[in-house]
């Protein structure tokens, strides 16, 4: 128990003071943008946006800045930010199968239907600091090779101060600059008609019957935001807690889970990263309409199963799906949805990442930091107990000690 | 009304830059109009599916704004768009309004809605293009056979 204090106001605010110097830095140096975030540490950003639980990249941006780039304190600002908005409604469920991927691999089929694209990724790299990146000389905005449309380069778009970080490369429009492309199923957009397929991995599997069916297509899923936790959590509450937890946390529970300490030996069957469309349906209007598109990165973790009386073998599914470019909290993701089903599949549970109150409980970080950092509050009460209970039992045990003393040891 | 047109026409209008929606209501003076729902910024629950087929389950919220107008001809317009730009969500909504005109639709829909798409469409080929730069192509792979070109 903490008790309120009274008193300190003069020196909370010089440490607020101290800290918006802290995270300044030094003068000399020019401050760094909100947009500069948004563009160049898009990565700290996604893990915002995918902890914080709200998809705006802006904002999420904006958090990493405030927090001086301490991520979980930022993924607190967003949440913070979040409860202040009313809910408009709910999206119908997007659909990862019509992503545009900028990224697409599988480690199951070499020759994946609709090719394996690696898109921007840290793999192959070498992981050599690259010293070219300390020289960033003065801060010209490389020169595009494609310059945006109707804009000449270098020219910003004014920006009004309110609600106005969105403008994404904003460029005043002109007309009639329609792309020659020669409609190829090579060169038309990714997942639209006409260009390659790229069938899932369940749905390649799925033809021989080698791969889980998938049940309950009905019924509104449940909301942790709205109705907390009970346990045994349902799959949707399970996978909806995975998505917005630590990754930290989720990544260390799904290697648990590879070093033996859960039951399943994975194949990543495919992982997406790219952009998906989400659409609502407004009530007055009474038909589903796009509203915005988002990137999601989405992993798809198959493993064996040896099958029982009433099941032949197949491969069973794990399941991750996060906002913004964030595999390795996908792949995670996946790895402790698969354990979490342990019971769907008769295993035994032999590690942490199978016991869901275990891991559903102590996933958010938000919750996590706040309980670990509330012990910096005053306790004084609390301790001035702890301290008088310490001193009745060290003079108890003292006095103990001279009464075995008079009385003589065995 | 035509609802699959309007829905492509929203959805242009949503996915679009509010700037260049801007520039456009300078040229396409239209009506005025009154707002059924003053512009205001909220959000929406975003939904997926386990394992992308199977039952839905709650991703995580998204910001989204939202507006209403009427015009003084009698239309009414809807502006729902992601993000935070209640200025996009009442461009959306008077563009929606403007596009159910019998007389000045489908001039709009020519000289708005097909560059916005157009543009739409470079930027998702030219990123596509980008992408497919890194394919990979297992059939350049040999094996330990010397001679193969």
């Amino acid at each position: 128990m903490y008790v309120a204090v009274k008193g300190g106001e003069k020196a909370i605010e010089n440490a607020h003071q101290l800290l918006d110097a802290a995270r300044r830095g030094s003068p000399d140096i020019p401050e760094i943008s909100v947009k500069q975030i948004r563009e160049q540490l898009s990565l700290a950003v996604d893990r915002v946006t995918s902890e914080g639980s709200l998809y705006d990249p802006d904002l999420a941006a904006l958090a990493v800045k405030q927090a001086q780039g301490d991520l979980v304190e930022a993924i607190f600002l967003v949440r913070a930010y979040r409860t202040t908005l009313p809910r408009f409604g709910v999206s119908t469920p997007v659909e990862t199968g019509k992503m545009r991927v900028q990224r697409r691999i599988s480690s199951c089929f070499k020759e994946l239907p609709g090719g394996q694209l690696l898109g921007p990724t840290f793999d192959y790299t070498h992981r050599l600091l690259d010293f070219q990146l300390l020289d960033c000389p003065e801060q010209a905005p490389a020169q595009a090779s494609k310059e945006p449309l109707g804009q000449a380069p270098g020219q910003e778009a004014e920006q009004a101060p309110d609600d106005n970080l969105d403008a994404e490369g904003s460029s005043p429009m002109v007309t009639g600059l329609a792309p020659q492309d020669s409609r190829t199923a090579d060169t038309l957009p990714l997942g639209e008609p006409g260009s390659k397929e790229m069938p899932s991995i369940a749905e390649l599997l799925r033809g021989e019957g080698l791969i889980e069916e998938q049940q309950g297509h009905d019924g509104a899923p449940k909301d942790i935001t709205r109705d907390p936790l009970t346990f045994p959590a349902t799959r949707d509450q399970r996978l909806q807690s995975l998505a917005r937890a630590d990754e930290g946390f989720v990544l260390a529970l799904g290697y648990s889970t590879q070093r033996g300490y859960g039951s399943m030996h994975p194949f990543a069957g495919e992982i997406r990263v790219g952009r998906v469309e989400v659409e609502i349906v407004p009530e007055e209007l009474g038909f589903a309409v796009c509203i915005g598109e988002i990137l999601l990165t989405e992993c798809q973790m198959l493993g064996k199963y040896s099958g029982d009386t009433h099941r032949p073998a197949h491969f069973s599914q794990g399941y991750g799906l996060a906002f913004g470019n964030c595999e390795r909290k996908a792949m995670s993701m996946a790895l402790v949805d698969r354990a979490l089903r342990h019971d769907e599949f008769g295993e035994d549970v032999k590690g942490p990442a199978q016991d869901q109150e275990f891991v559903l409980s102590h996933g958010d970080n938000v919750e996590a930091s706040g309980f670990v950092q509330h012990l910096k509050l005053p306790h004084y009460v609390d301790f001035q107990a702890e301290l008088e209970i310490v001193r009745r039992l060290r003079a108890a045990h003292a006095a103990k000690g001279q009464d075995d003393g008079e009385e003589g040891s065995l | 009304m035509d609802n699959e047109k309007r829905k492509v026409w929203m959805r242009t209008l949503a996915l679009s830059d509010r700037d260049d929606l801007r520039h456009f209501a300078g040229q396409f003076p239209g009506p005025e109009y009154s707002f059924l729902r003053a512009p205001e910024v909220g959000l929406v629950m975003i939904r997926g599916r386990i394992s992308g087929d199977g039952a839905a389950f709650n991703l995580g919220e998204m910001t989204v704004s939202r507006c209403v107008v009427r015009t003084v001809t009698g239309l009414v317009g809807y502006g729902f768009v992601a993000g935070r730009s209640r200025e996009h969500a009442e461009l959306a909504a008077y563009f929606d309004a403007m596009l159910q005109d019998e007389k000045t639709g489908p001039e709009l829909e020519t000289k708005l809605i097909a560059p916005l798409e157009s543009k739409l469409r470079t930027r998702r080929v030219e990123q596509d293009t980008a992408t497919r730069t890194t394919a990979v192509d297992f059939f350049t792979l040999v094996r330990g056979e010397d001679g193969h070109e």
